[in-house]
């Protein structure tokens, strides 16, 4: 009874035929390769398996450097010697750990810590025990290494800031990766550094490079024997800041002794020149891995270290904001420059009187005396005149009230208050009264130092907003530019020209009539112009007290913003000290003195205050019938080519 | 009468394949035991135990697949298609993740994979749709646009797992499944010139991670710490098994952790350290046994709807223990397929058997009178 394959062809039984041939020729491949393997290489890899372990080794990247201006390393790498201890090739921790600090005559460290991040990795990798150890620690543990086995020296490269704590704010500093981090970007691997704050953090992507990796083979004793295949890492990039070192530097002796901020921009492409914050605090310690109590002592340090003033520092903008007050009042039409106003010392308002800051009085203010002379009441009642909203939206185009957008942490905004504001934040109508504050700049305003550096840029200008850029570009090791950034024109506020004209004529008589309010940052032979300010932190009474003889944190903020030449503007500044107990003239405007006299040493040369400069282009009040446009050409910001030294010293970490 | 057909299907029952497959499936489940195996405590996980209950359950089913006549499968291969399919769409929705991809979901106490179920369905369905399209020349492109249609959503949804290697075994399957059913020569040059083209296509959707082990594949230097270091750690463990291996729970590559998933991809590297050549040679034979053993089977089923269904479970073994040694011993780019009745995985585990089931099922009823209904 065959009825086998009634149904298949004959067809089918060739085509089984042809898979069972198939199948045996692949297994019979799968046996010769399993042959060569276990019966031909076995003594290779035998050996391999039973005297010697593949370990592998991450390389972990070097960073970047950060550069200034002029190619100046601000940030660093040095190589640095860690004590590392393999876990796998310890018997007992708690001893090794003991005898291998004993040996180095270095502290032991807890215990607890090291099993704890012991678990979280491979038993063959590295745990770093004491970092950054002296010559003497490294010969010792080179040449006693037998009696503590799974101690080990392991060299990387170290950050180095090597300015200490200069332009720490921008700089910013890096730590090890945090569980957060990891769960981010699985690229990171524990044990890695990571920007943490400002550029570091900002331009991670940047500097960070790639990693590399080896396998290497170790004896029993987890000594390295041999490298068996190495991939390098890759060095990360490099980022040119806008920013010059001596300016900087300069800008933070200045303020050596205050709290405060020193913002410079170049006003027509926004770029920072310098950006000073103190207290400061120094990046290195970080880099070596903070302590406990150093973090601790930071973070809770009374005058916060941590802090970028600069943009994180959030101040009543005073009677600077009074540029605000009278351009809006000369683009609305509210004054013209033959407006005169009586100034009696104070201003009745409603219920109560609104004093000036000269008791006696100013007499009859235009408004370029006024801004000269900074008169108070003019500004009340021009305020008044125009409301607050309409203060308002002329600060909105200045640039208050958001952040300039800046590629740092942590940017504040500020605040410039609106009816609508107020009566969302707090339910309550705005009263006229009020407005007579925020003209000058003091109730609910709040400004940064870099948007009122940013704003005077914009007087500078003409009215193009930047996003201030303190980045010029990244170069890769090899001296590739990878990105080169331009300047970034956030808006372009079309002012007219009689506006901007009474503005700067006004602010350059601010600093060179003699009755103005900012004498002190006259420099010889370039125009400065400016505007003082002192905002009030504590309102004063029926008693009218010194405010030198009140506490600190009572005391009042000072001001300067300032851009020179007035007539060709190169640089423009904002100042602020904290808590400095005298007026914007007498504190804040010497520092912008002197930060303008350093810049203009240093690009003009050193007798340029002997130097008369071109005829000065000063045009009389009066003549404002035909005023005279500063146009700023579209400009590029400046590269200056990275010095052979740095060049070199890129090219030595690249390896 | 029906007397005689029971005496006779068990006559027919393939006892020695399902010996062959439960050596195998022993010899898997021992090494899981020590390959699971805690060196640091000296005693075993619960891997083995676990491994030994889906090996019970799945002879159940291979058992239960045997015992009514696999041709009524005809009339339901749509509906398991469609189930398996409505498994396996819901993965992306309820399933679980692990090791990057999702690829499980939870029903009750325990987690099935569903692509696993699926390559069963698919390789049924297949069966009936090429049972009516054989036809003397060979197949005509048009007599492929259906199966080839069926094949591609469970295909789809694996890779979009992402299951590349799974994904890989179904289009394989698929692949061996069209071989046997015949093409005409011209459907065959259009099939390769086709293949050919979608090289870069695949190449260019691939994940970074694929990409990168197909490329250390052909240069394992270039990644010593990702796909090379696993290749190099398997090589190094088969290749210092020797002629005689290291014996049980004496493989310092596996004990060491040195193995990646020592339990499921890479269990043969495993297997090898510990009982060398001899051993490895041993498991070769015995898929060997199995692939020719079930190859009778199909030159002896009575219709092609059931040789096909054999060809596809068999297809399925071959490829997987082919691809899966190929790659532990370096031969083949480390692409994630386990090596079936061997590694550890409850639903490959009872897939698997009740393919065999179905196998021995088609072997045992190629007397049978009972024909397929006609349409």
């Amino acid at each position: 009874m065959r009825l086998t394959n009634r149904e298949a062809p004959n067809e089918l039984r060739r085509r089984v035929v042809a898979a069972g041939i198939f199948s045996l020729v692949v297994f019979a491949i799968l046996g010769a390769r399993l042959y060569a393997l276990q019966v031909g290489e076995t003594e290779r890899w035998s050996s391999l398996a039973e005297n010697n372990r593949i370990r592998l080794a991450r390389i972990p990247p070097t960073r970047g450097l950060i550069l200034d201006a002029n190619g100046d390393p601000l940030v660093d790498n040095r190589p640095a010697y860690d004590v590392v201890i393999v876990p796998e090739d310890t018997r007992d921790m708690e001893k090794t750990l003991a005898q291998a600090s004993e040996l180095l005559e270095l502290p032991t460290p807890s215990i607890d810590a090291i099993r704890a991040a012991a678990r979280k990795r491979p038993a063959y990798e590295g745990l770093v025990i004491h970092r950054d150890v002296d010559w003497s620690s490294v010969v010792t543990l080179e040449t006693r290494q037998l009696e503590i086995p799974g101690v080990s020296l392991e060299v990387g490269p170290l950050r180095t800031y090597p300015y200490g704590p200069l332009a720490s704010h921008v700089l910013g500093y890096v730590g090890e990766v945090t569980q957060t981090d990891l769960e981010a970007d699985e690229s990171y691997r524990m044990g890695d550094l990571i920007g943490k704050f400002g550029s570091e953090r900002a331009w991670e992507r940047f500097l960070r490079g790639v990693a590399g990796g080896q396998q290497i083979e170790v004896d029993s004793l987890g000594r390295r024997l041999r490298v068996l295949s190495r991939v390098p890492e890759t060095i990360g990039s490099s980022v040119v800041l806008t920013i010059d070192r001596r300016l900087q530097q300069f800008a933070e002796q200045l303020l050596e002794d205050h709290e405060g901020a020193i913002v410079a921009l170049r006003p027509s492409t926004g770029e920072v020149l310098a950006l000073a914050s103190r207290p400061a605090f120094d990046p290195n310690v970080f880099a070596r891995g903070i302590q406990r109590k150093e973090w601790d002592g930071l973070v809770s340090a009374k005058l916060d270290p941590l802090s970028n003033r600069a943009l994180q520092g959030q101040y009543p903008p005073g009677s600077t904001f009074k540029i605000v007050t009278a351009m809006a009042a000369l683009e609305e039409g509210a004054v013209n420059p033959f407006t005169r106003i009586f100034c009696g010392g104070a201003y009745w308002f409603g219920n109560r009187s609104y004093r000036c800051w000269k008791r006696g009085g100013h007499g009859s203010m235009n408004l370029h005396d006024a801004l000269v002379q900074s008169c108070d009441v003019y500004f009340y009642q021009v305020g008044s005149r125009i409301g607050v909203d309409t203060i308002a939206e002329y600060a909105h185009k200045l640039g208050l009230g958001v952040p300039t957008g800046i590629d740092l942490t942590h940017e504040k905004g500020g605040l410039i208050p609106t009816s609508e504001w107020k009566r969302k934040r707090f339910n309550e109508r705005w009263y006229p009264g009020e407005t007579l504050s925020v003209a000058i700049g003091q109730g609910y305003v709040l400004a940064t130092p870099l948007q009122m550096a940013n704003l005077i840029a914009m007087v500078a200008n003409g009215g193009v907003r930047h996003r201030p850029q303190y980045v010029n570009r990244i170069e890769s090791p090899s001296g590739e530019v990878l990105e080169q950034y331009d300047p970034h024109v956030v808006e372009k506020v079309e002012f007219k020209r009689s506006t901007l004209h009474q503005i700067r004529e006004a602010l350059r008589d601010v600093v060179n009539s003699p009755r103005g309010t900012g004498k002190n940052a006259l420099l010889p032979n370039i125009d400065v112009g400016g505007k003082t300010g002192t905002s009030q932190v504590f309102k004063m009474g029926r008693n009218v007290v010194k405010t030198e003889h009140l506490a600190r944190h009572l005391r009042d903020h000072a001001w300067f913003v300032a851009f020179a030449p007035v007539d060709d503007p190169e640089i423009a500044i904002a100042v602020l000290v904290e808590h400095a107990g005298k007026g914007g003239g007498a504190t804040a405007a010497p520092l912008a003195h002197d930060l303008a006299d350093f810049y203009f040493a240093l690009t003009r040369g050193r007798d340029y205050r002997y130097v008369e400069a071109a005829p000065s282009r000063k045009v009389e009040v009066a003549n404002a019938a035909k005023p005279q446009r500063v146009e700023i050409p579209a400009a590029k910001p400046q590269r200056v080519e990275i010095p052979p030294e740095t060049r070199e010293r890129m090219r030595a970490l690249a390896g | 009468m029906r007397l005689m057909m029971d005496r006779r299907l068990i006559a027919h029952f393939d006892g020695l394949l399902l010996l062959t497959v439960l050596t195998i499936v022993g010899l898997g489940t021992m090494t899981v035991y020590s390959a699971t195996w805690d060196a640091s405590r000296s005693m075993p996980t619960g891997f083995a135990w676990r491994q030994t209950s889906w090996s019970l359950i799945g002879l159940v089913g291979l058992l239960g697949a045997t015992v009514f006549d696999y041709r009524r499968l005809e009339r339901y291969a749509f509906v398991l298609y469609v189930a398996g399919l409505a498994l396996l769409a819901a993965v992306p929705l309820v399933g679980e993740i692990g090791g990057g991809s999702r690829r499980w979901i939870s029903i009750g106490p325990v987690t099935v994979q569903p692509s696993e179920m699926m390559k069963l369905a698919l390789i049924i369905f297949l069966a009936r749709l090429f049972h009516h399209r054989i036809r003397p020349g060979g197949l005509r492109l048009r007599d492929l646009a259906l199966p080839t249609l069926a094949a591609m959503p469970p295909v789809f949804l694996i890779l979009e797992q992402p299951d590349l290697g799974t994904a890989g075994v179904f289009v394989f399957v698929f692949a061996s499944m069209v071989l046997l059913a015949g093409p005409s020569w011209g459907t065959l040059g259009l099939l390769v010139l086709a293949c050919m083209g979608a090289v870069p296509v695949l190449l260019s959707g691939l994940k970074e991670y694929q990409l990168r082990r197909l490329t250390t594949f052909f240069n394992p230097e270039m990644d010593p710490l990702g796909a090379g270091y696993h290749l190099i750690q398997s090589k190094i463990a088969i290749g210092s098994g020797g002629l005689a291996g290291r014996g049980f729970l004496q493989g310092t590559q596996n004990q060491l952790n040195f193995l990646p998933e020592q339990h499921t991809d890479f269990i043969f590297s495993v297997y090898s350290e510990e009982w060398g050549f001899f051993g490895a040679i041993t498991l070769i034979a015995l898929y060997a046994l199995v692939v020719l053993r079930g190859l009778m089977a199909v030159n002896r089923a009575k219709e092609r709807f059931g040789a096909l269904i054999a060809f596809g479970v068999l297809s399925n073994v071959f490829w997987q223990a082919a691809i899966n040694v190929g790659m532990t011993t370096g031969l083949l780019p480390v692409v994630g397929i386990t090596l079936p009745f061997f590694s550890y995985g409850g639903s490959s585990m009872v897939s698997l058997m009740l393919g065999i089931g179905l196998l021995i099922n088609v072997n045992m009823r190629r007397h049978s009178r009972e024909r397929l209904p006609r349409y």
